[in-house]
């Protein structure tokens, strides 16, 4: 196993939890780390073994199939030993709170924690308490960094830069950490960021978080370089923040017609689970201009990159 | 007019060139208080040295504050039924620590209090083992489900101070209306939490903050909508009506609309509204997780002034002891509360040094106006009133300590603050419950 102290720290933090929390300068730095992994993955597979001997436990309060299984083939290609923990909801009834599991997990010594919670926040608490590393891999309706940074990764790939662009990021804001977590990202990264929906869905105060605020998809769309769409849940378009479904895919639902009124060469991108026909029309989904399974490919890549970054900030000799 | 029983001392003694401030007795200034059997014989500035007679015991109280006992419109313990969280004696410690001598507890505790049965066993539960007075308020609705009204009589035949619903608001309107009408007859305070329940599912107040957090919101209209709301029924039914807690700057505007039409119309705040804002809540901190939430600063600063120019009639504690099973959870799932007895005239005289808040609104706030609200006899500095009041150091700077908080829970909101001011000695009765241990 290469020594962690000769490979350059990237990371100020023993932990990942927001992109709101971290800079530029580590973003830069972690998005140039994945793109290394990203060859590597397309080469022959090899095992790049820095992380021999570690633990990763992935502790999904939430289900989750994408997000999970990528941080699971992350490990692993790493040489990490990946355990994956799923806190189904009766564990949970039987009176051990949060941090109980957490202290429980802790005390098994592992490396890494990847965390999801359907509480926003829960993490950090988390984190708060446990001696290994931390990765949000999505709380609430807060922060889903790692998310964030493959979004970015493709959009870097395929646009060079992603200073100066126009990103257009679509649907439930309200109840999106995706969209929060790339709202800060962007920024930072120097885009140019609007959100597109109905009022409904969006949060308070969103005008002040450094985007431009659009309720339709003409205005919305106008000129955009990238076009991220969000998943919005069907209980929600039944009448309790959309009326029905069809009216939502009406306004708001992204078609061929509406992606004309973006650049011709505006990327489309959803953070998957897809509902088509409701939000994204397949034909666009599947289409020239999308790169939504490139987006999981990434995914890897930059977990990959996480989890290596925050293994150089162990102490030297850390063992499982 | 009542007091809740307490034990009381016989000595008769007198507390000598003390700065006293008692403005509803017109008290401002040096002088001294007498004291016998548990009563006020004399007050003001001709009680002196010579003015007491020979064998009287007597303290010199030179460079030290004397204000009425602090009446607490708004504690919450956890007896009976989560004695884990509190007990009426262990709340009774924080609130003479705090300078409160009469502590008015919700009837949000198992069994509700909803029975006279259940009035009679807190005020004999406090007589034997509180160290400063307590009488209960009552609920408004059986099992405070609000559905159907409780025995407002019987309650206040039994010693309850008022009918409040505590943590809920009765959504109910026309119950709310009945209830109203139905205690005016017994003369009896209707107290309400002001929230509109549908729109206030959320954690924190509703706005930037929240959403950079992730957490639901819940608006400050819900509290106006609510207080208006009840305004109308009050004028409809003529009953005294008492808002809680109010946490907003547009609320302020409704009361003194209310108050200019003549209407018997009162409010509260808690001292957490009065020296945090939401932006206290930082990375989830639980404490700060209070109903009504903790709004904007302009909101806090509206309160300070809401306080000052005496359309905020009382300032409430507003205890709430969470112990850590139901605080070290995701903010969304934590409980709503902060402990505040043993804080909250420490936090109040922050205001009196850094935001220009007159002593003397502090000192009615606190004692006075909730004594004139509830129809108590405590509360003030006057011959013939109990012997309750406190000595305070204004200048005195202290650290909260969580060890050492008297509350059963340490859910303060002030924890490792520096506070300026606190209490030096507590008197309930003629006895002394606190003295400061330097």
């Amino acid at each position: 196993m290469t020594s962690p102290s000769a490979r350059p720290r990237l990371l100020k933090g023993q932990h990942l939890l927001a992109v709101e929390d971290i800079s530029p300068l580590e973003i830069v730095a972690l998005l140039d780390l994945a793109q290394t992994y990203v060859s590597e993955g397309n080469g022959p597979r090899q095992r790049n073994p820095i992380l021999q001997g570690q633990t990763q436990v992935n502790l999904f309060f939430e289900a989750s199939t994408r997000t999970q299984s990528s941080f699971e083939i992350a490990g692993k290609r790493l040489g990490a030993d990946v355990m994956n923990m799923a806190i189904s909801s009766s564990a949970l009834s039987k009176g051990e709170t949060v941090l109980d599991t957490a202290m429980t997990i802790n005390a098994m010594h592992p490396n890494f924690l990847v965390v999801r919670h359907q509480s926003s926040g829960a993490v950090e608490l988390l984190a708060q308490k446990v001696s290994c590393s931390v990765i949000n891999a999505g709380d609430g309706q807060h922060e889903h960094p790692t998310q964030a940074l493959l979004d970015a990764l493709t959009i870097r790939r395929r646009k060079n830069s992603i200073e100066g662009l126009t990103v257009a990021i679509c649907g439930d804001v309200l109840h999106s950490r995706v969209a929060r977590s790339n709202i800060h990202m962007l920024n930072k990264l120097g885009a140019r960021v609007r959100v597109v929906a109905p009022s409904t869905l969006l949060p308070t105060g969103i005008a002040n978080f450094g985007v431009e605020v659009h309720r339709n998809m003409r205005d919305g769309l106008e000129g955009a370089d990238v076009v991220m769409m969000l998943r919005l849940q069907l209980e929600r378009m039944s009448g309790a923040f959309v009326p029905s479904q069809r009216e939502y895919y009406r306004f708001y639902g992204l078609n061929e017609e509406k992606l004309r009124y973006a650049k011709p060469d505006a990327l489309v991108m959803h953070p998957g689970p897809m509902n088509r026909g409701i939000e994204i029309d397949s034909n666009v989904a599947d289409g020239a201009q999308s790169v939504i399974r490139e987006q999981v490919e990434m995914g890897v890549a930059v977990r990959m990159a996480v989890l290596d970054a925050l293994s150089r900030n162990w102490p030297a000799g850390t063992k499982s | 007019m009542m007091s809740p029983a307490v034990k009381q001392s016989a000595q008769r003694k007198a507390y000598l060139n003390a700065n006293i401030i008692a403005p509803a007795q017109g008290l401002n200034g040096k002088g001294g208080i007498l004291v016998e059997d548990g009563w006020i014989l004399a007050v003001g500035p001709k009680v002196t040295k010579d003015s007491i007679g020979t064998g009287t015991a007597s303290f010199d109280c030179v460079g030290a504050t004397l204000i009425p006992g602090l009446i607490d419109m708004r504690v919450f313990t956890g007896e009976p039924g989560t004695e884990y969280r509190e007990t009426l004696a262990t709340a009774s410690e924080a609130a003479a620590a705090g300078g409160v001598t009469t502590m008015i507890v919700m009837p949000n505790t198992q069994p509700v209090i909803d029975d006279a049965a259940i009035v009679d066993f807190i005020l004999r539960r406090a007589r034997d083992t509180a160290l400063v007075r307590v009488a209960p308020m009552a609920a408004i609705t059986k099992g405070l489900a609000g559905e159907l009204m409780s025995e407002i009589g019987s309650l206040k035949e039994a010693g309850a101070v008022a009918v409040t619903d505590g943590t809920h608001a009765v959504s109910n309107a026309n119950l709310f209306r009945r209830a109203l009408t139905y205690a005016k007859d017994f003369d009896m305070l209707v107290v309400q939490h002001v929230e509109e329940a549908s729109l206030s599912k959320g954690v924190m107040n509703s706005s930037e903050t929240a959403s950079r957090l992730g957490l639901a919101g819940n608006p400050a209209m819900s509290e106006v909508i609510m207080l208006e709301r009840d305004i109308r029924l009050v004028e409809m039914t003529g009953a005294r009506y008492h808002a809680s807690q109010i946490s907003c700057a547009t609320s302020l505007d409704v009361i003194r609309s209310a108050k200019a039409k003549g209407l018997p119309v009162t409010c509260g705040v808690s001292i957490h509204h009065l020296t945090l804002n939401e932006n206290d809540i930082g990375a989830y901190r639980t404490f700060f997780k209070l109903s009504p939430p903790l709004r904007t600063e302009d909101d806090r600063r509206a309160l300070v002034a809401g306080v000052a120019d005496g359309t905020i009639d009382v300032i409430v504690s507003s205890h709430d002891p969470q112990s850590a099973d139901t605080k070290r959870l995701p903010f969304a799932e934590a409980a709503f509360g902060a402990i505040g007895l043993e804080t909250m005239l420490s936090a109040a005289i922050g205001l009196y040094h850094n935001e220009n808040m007159p002593l003397g609104r502090l000192v009615e706030a606190l004692s006075s106006t909730p004594a004139d609200i509830l129809g108590l006899e405590t509360g003030r500095l006057a011959p013939g009133a109990p012997a309750d009041f406190a000595l305070l150091d204004l200048t005195m700077s202290w650290t909260v300590d969580e060890t050492k908080l008297r509350s059963r829970s340490k859910n303060s909101p002030q924890e490792d603050r520096t506070l300026e001011g606190r209490v030096i000695e507590t008197v309930v009765a003629g006895r002394t419950v606190y003295a400061y241990a330097r």
